[in-house]
């Protein structure tokens, strides 16, 4: 999972970093960022934990972005397939930033806030996508890169009850993809019904001199612990949700990757964003291959890169993210597949060191979603 | 008490008579985190000192076992199945990996004792 940094020089550090070593979290270098893959409690406990009480996530590294100007909701249309302008004051949405032939450069959310659009994107991907956007942008709007702002996920099912004993009792009444601003502790935060887990739970940007008190405070509440990457990626996994640079990249189309469900009708026949051309040529032609779930027979764990046959041998796809899925208790994993071999429970062969193991396409989510819906 | 060595990929071997019992040793299970799976090699295979003799899936990564000494291997340690993660309590113990009838008991002059592992890993 790890990944090359995307910018050059020295390796950077989130506010949190001397809480990371405190804790014990084993640091690894991910996205130019040392981040903790894990504390002393592992990844396997520290998946479950998350799926039983809660755990909080330095998400830091992320970029943390703002859009302002005469219409930044016109301004970013064209760049993302999402339906922006239906989105209502304080609610946010996924989507993409996409390119002419329909490939992804990265994924992201956006929040409207009032006049402005708050924009979360890859750490990988966060110097190249403010370099895009800037580019794509007409006169009268500007794109910030708020630096100094730390972002922290708390999530599973007591988040709700953790985060409305420390703030606002309305934290708990809070709708999934919606954002509000509230004081948790004495800290300002900008608070979002959000994640990357499949749980329920919230994403909190807040200045980054207060982010170590923050978590801190959170740390301190019983049921919280805190989670390292390796577990937010085996959540994730679980969850369904895609991995930028895995699952979805430059090469696949939000259409192949399944992501149809993230742009509204209105884009999908309107157009205006890049690769507009492709989505409307695949949803009427269909697509030749399609993101999938993959559920291997039996223990062994089917990783990136595996490639996937059919029952007589013929190459149909490869494997982009898996591994054991602890909640699961099993191995899991997501790839691409040919359109023919994408219907749930096809048997397929994935290649694991030279042998062939057999799998079958799976639905996703592996495990159910508890998204707060209110 | 039975004479253990250990190598630089961090496999322990316990030697009683010309069979070795082969395992990672508990720094490994840390560095690797938790286990999910094992591949044994297979009952009567034919492995030189170095061959890959199976693999070790953790939820983090797949990292390669290797024999320490030439021979043919007798036993794999099925009860792992059911229970990779015993290898996470008990590596040096009740988490070992196979057996091995050892062909050459010079092999084992080159390994490490426990005094020059332990200062291998500090």
């Amino acid at each position: 999972m790890a990944r090359e940094s995307a910018s050059e020089g020295a390796i950077q550090r989130t506010p949190l970093h001397a809480l990371h070593v405190e804790l014990g979290g084993k640091l690894i270098a991910f996205a130019g960022y040392e981040m903790p893959v894990q504390y002393p409690l592992g990844i396997l406990k520290e998946h479950l934990h998350t799926r039983g009480a809660a755990g909080l996530f330095d998400v830091s590294h992320m970029g943390q972005l703002e859009l302002v100007g005469d219409d930044p909701v016109s301004a970013i249309e064209t760049m993302v397939p999402g339906d922006i302008h239906g989105l209502d004051d304080g609610t946010t949405r996924y989507t993409q930033l996409t390119v002419d032939d329909g490939g992804i450069l990265d994924d992201l959310m956006v929040t409207r806030d009032g006049g402005r659009l708050l924009l979360v994107v890859n750490a990988a991907c966060k110097d190249e996508d403010i370099a895009h956007i800037r580019a794509g942008l007409p006169a009268g709007h500007q794109l910030h890169e708020l630096a100094d702002r730390a972002l922290i996920a708390l999530q599973g099912p007591s988040a709700a009850a953790v985060l409305s004993d420390l703030g606002s009792s309305c934290l708990a009444a809070m709708p999934f993809m919606s954002t509000t601003e509230d004081s948790l502790g004495g800290t300002e935060c900008r608070i979002w019904r959000s994640g990357y887990t499949g749980e329920d739970g919230y994403e909190i940007s807040c200045n980054a001199a207060d982010a170590e008190a923050l978590a801190r405070l959170i740390l301190s509440q019983k049921p919280v612990a805190p989670i390292g990457l390796g577990a937010r990626d085996s959540l994730r996994l679980e969850a369904g949700l895609c991995l930028y640079g895995h699952d979805i990249d430059r090469s696949t189309t939000p259409v192949e990757a399944g992501l149809l469900w993230s742009i509204g009708k209105r884009r999908r026949e309107e157009g205006g964003f890049p690769g507009a051309a492709v989505v409307k040529r695949q949803i009427a032609d269909g697509v030749t291959r399609r993101r999938v779930g993959i559920q291997p027979n039996g223990r062994l764990p089917v990783r990136e890169s595996a490639g996937l046959f059919d029952e007589n041998g013929a190459a149909i796809g490869a494997i982009t993210s898996g591994g054991f899925g602890p909640s699961v208790g099993g191995p899991v994993a997501m790839g691409y597949v040919e359109a023919h071999a994408a219907k749930a429970g096809t048997v397929v062969q994935a290649e694991v060191r030279g042998k062939m193991h057999e799998a079958n396409v799976a639905r996703m989510p592996f495990v159910e979603q508890r998204y707060y819906r209110g | 008490m039975a004479d253990v060595k250990f190598t630089e990929d961090h496999e322990w071997i316990r030697i009683e008579g010309d069979v070795g019992t082969v395992g990672i040793t508990d720094f490994a299970q840390e560095q690797l985190g938790d286990i999910v799976f094992i591949e044994f090699p297979e009952s009567g295979a034919a492995l030189s000192k170095g061959d890959q003799a199976g693999v070790v899936e953790s939820v983090k990564a797949a990292s390669e076992i290797y024999t320490p000494v030439t021979g043919e291997i007798t036993e794999a340690n099925e009860t792992l199945v059911d229970a990779p993660d015993t290898v996470n309590t008990e590596a040096e113990g009740s988490g070992w990996f196979f057996k091995i009838k050892i062909s050459d008991m010079s092999e084992l002059e080159g390994l490490m004792d426990e005094a020059a592992y332990k200062e291998f890993i500090a």
